[in-house]
């Protein structure tokens, strides 16, 4: 087990420039996400802090060894790779067993390790099996298991959920988390799914472009993404994000002269201020219409999804999305009362997409006074 | 395309009828000629068929052209060669696809452009060179002025000298490295966080991966140096030494020495010298087809 410090982290492919300067803590036994759209350097931060991919700038250091020179064996980290790369003609037992095998340790010992992790993985019964004769899931737990026998002061998640299907996914990052709960290791998991870095993250890294956006607890990023970028990527559905100025604290005009109430206590916003503002459509309420305040949705159409609904429509000019708790339907052509809170509007700057006003730690602050 | 109708399936089949009949007929005449007697094979035209001389043919062609060492000779250097091919191709391929160094590329092409420099071109040098191995290494002493008498190393009429310049193989490091472009990065990199360093990872994951490559290049090699005709040819004088491609010239006196050929024997011992390799393809068919076809993963 062991904390991480990345410090100045640089890295270029020929003219692009990849990793733009990423500095991150990840302290012992942490669940850090690494979370963001393809493309952004995740995938490649991941490598780099595993060794696979050599660091052009800044330093990496494991439980307080820089590591930038060390081989990848020497850096005490596990990784589960996204398509598993188990080794396709090596059984199950052989698989888990490896790194062990490589480290010269007795047979005897191998094989009651072997169990131990077939156990914890439960995949006792499929140890003589090859790679080829299992199913995606069980391939997952080979890998896993192959990452665990080492007993890695550092796991890393490459993806490592992605070729599931669905059912199987959840599945897997349940035991996913119970195995941190249970190993306490230090663990970094690098995903485009937003539910999945919700889900099993401590801390959330958000990141784009080859920078980090926001560094922070799921929640708070939920809660008060410090871009626009950050509030557009998590949430699901997305966050309704459309241009809009200021008229005078505490009140937004977008396209179409809706007038849009803020709580001018969160935001330093100046009148005559261009700003995207934006509102997550399970915070948008339904109301009576003719109620004060009220705005009127004009519905498009509407996706169903079970418990709840997802009314597309216009608000204004803008394209604004509500969830609908389960209830009266709504149909396309109508039109819905909505009443949009003022504590649960988010204000960017337009220009450089960061959060208006106070910082996100403050804000905390504001809150919870 | 897949189409099936009557009409073209019995073209097919007798497409395929005439180009086996076209194929196998030779070998037919040759075992015909090889039971007969030489009056009844030297007839024109000649019968086509069986006659009974069958077992007396080959019982004295075996013992008087010696085919027993002759076989063993041309065994030790097909599987030298073979064993050799297949062993120095894994390691140029391993080296040229997995590390990453200066002049690799120029390594590649330089192995790729031996393609075109069969033995049969660069035949002189090489007889040049297995004559005395020590030359090229003289000639660079000198060029650098240094005083250093090498003694000659002779590799004629020895395994070594027959085996050693066969084995040089651009179509199995070519063979080689186009499998091991198909072995995804990240099994490399598993095997890297697992500690695993190149011998190891060469050794315990790409030759197992390799497994039905190697059997496909060793079937191929191993026909290529048993029938090796013109090098054996050049680089043995003494009888003990020659292969059994060899020896099935030495069993036709041209009409150099007036006499008949003696095409009954002949045809004998060429049946015979053909079924090691026969063997080895119809063991390692199976490999060998999946081996050139595709990888199983």
């Amino acid at each position: 087990m062991a904390d991480i410090e990345i410090r100045g982290i640089t890295k270029t492919y020929g003219p692009t420039r990849v990793l733009h300067g990423v500095d991150l803590s990840i302290a012992n036994g942490e669940f850090l996400v690494i979370l963001g759209p393809s493309g952004c350097g995740k995938s490649t931060l991941l490598r780099m802090i595993a060794g696979l991919e050599t660091i052009d700038g800044g330093e990496i250091a494991i439980g307080g060894t820089i590591v930038n020179r060390l081989e990848p064996r020497e850096r005490g980290c596990a990784m589960v790779f996204q398509n598993y790369a188990l080794y396709p003609h090596m059984t199950v037992a052989e698989n888990i067993g490896y790194a062990l095998k490589v480290a010269g340790r007795p047979k005897a010992e191998r094989l009651a390790r072997i169990g131990e992790i077939a156990k914890i993985v439960g995949l006792e019964d499929y140890l003589d099996r090859k790679p080829s004769q299992l199913s995606g899931g069980q391939r997952q737990r080979v890998a896993m298991g192959r990452a665990m026998i080492r007993e890695p002061k550092v796991f890393l998640f490459d993806e490592p959920l992605s070729n599931l299907d669905a059912k199987l996914r959840v599945q897997m990052r349940l035991e996913i988390r119970r195995l941190h709960q249970r190993l306490g290791a230090t663990s970094i998991f690098v995903t485009h799914d937003q539910i999945e870095a919700m889900t099993l993250a401590d801390r959330i890294v958000v990141m784009h472009g080859g920078r980090v956006e926001q560094v922070g607890a799921p929640r708070t990023l939920y809660a008060t993404p410090a871009t626009r970028f950050v509030a557009s990527f998590l949430g699901s559905p997305a966050m309704n994000l459309m241009p809009a100025e200021i008229l005078r604290p505490g009140l937004a005009r977008i396209a179409g002269g809706v007038d849009i109430a803020f709580d001018p206590a969160l935001f330093a916003a100046v009148p005559g201020q261009q700003v995207e503002l934006g509102i997550r459509p399970e915070d948008v309420e339904l109301v009576r219409p003719g109620t004060e305040g009220a705005h009127a949705l004009a519905v498009q159409f509407v996706e169903e999804m079970g418990a709840s609904r997802l009314v597309h429509g216009r608000l204004g000019e803008a394209e604004f999305a509500v969830v609908q708790p389960n209830g009266r339907g709504t149909e396309g052509g109508e039109t819905l009362a909505i009443a949009l809170p003022p504590s649960a509007i988010h204000l960017f700057d337009i220009g450089n997409g960061r959060r208006l006003g106070l910082e996100p730690q403050r804000l905390d602050a504001v809150r919870a006074a | 395309m897949i189409e099936r109708s009557p009409l073209l399936d019995a073209l097919t089949h007798a497409l395929m009828i005439v180009g086996l009949i076209v194929t196998a007929f030779p070998i037919y005449v040759v075992f015909i000629a090889s039971t007969h007697d030489l009056p009844s094979v030297n007839q024109v035209p000649m019968s086509l068929i069986p006659g009974n001389h069958l077992v007396e043919n080959y019982a004295k062609v075996w013992s008087k052209s010696d085919f027993g060492a002759k076989m063993l000779n041309s065994l030790i250097v097909a599987v030298g060669v073979t064993v050799g091919k297949v062993i120095l191709a894994a390691i140029s391929a391993f080296s040229i696809v997995f590390f990453r160094y200066r002049l690799r590329m120029v390594f590649f092409w330089m192995i790729f452009i031996t393609l075109m420099l069969p033995l049969e071109v660069r035949i002189v040098p090489t007889y040049a060179v297995a004559a005395d191995v020590a030359e090229p290494l003289r000639w660079l002493v000198w060029l650098f002025g240094i005083e250093l008498a090498l003694p000659p190393v002779n590799l004629l009429n020895s395994y070594t000298g027959l085996i050693l310049p066969l084995i040089a193989t651009a179509t199995g490091t070519f063979l080689y490295r186009q499998f091991f472009l198909t072995i995804p990065d990240s099994l490399v990199e598993a095997a890297k966080m697992d500690g695993a360093g190149p011998v190891r990872f060469f050794i315990e994951h790409l030759l197992p991966l390799s497994r039905n490559n190697m059997a496909a290049l060793a079937t191929i090699m191993f026909v290529y140096a048993w029938n090796q005709y013109l090098w054996p040819l050049l680089i043995t004088t003494e009888q003990s030494m020659a292969t059994a491609t060899m020896q099935l010239q030495k069993i036709v006196p041209g009409p150099l020495f007036g006499q008949p050929p003696i095409w009954n024997e002949a045809m004998a011992a060429t049946l015979m010298v053909m079924v090691p390799p026969l063997l080895v393809v119809i063991f390692m068919q199976h490999y060998f087809v999946r081996g050139l076809i595709a990888s199983d993963k």
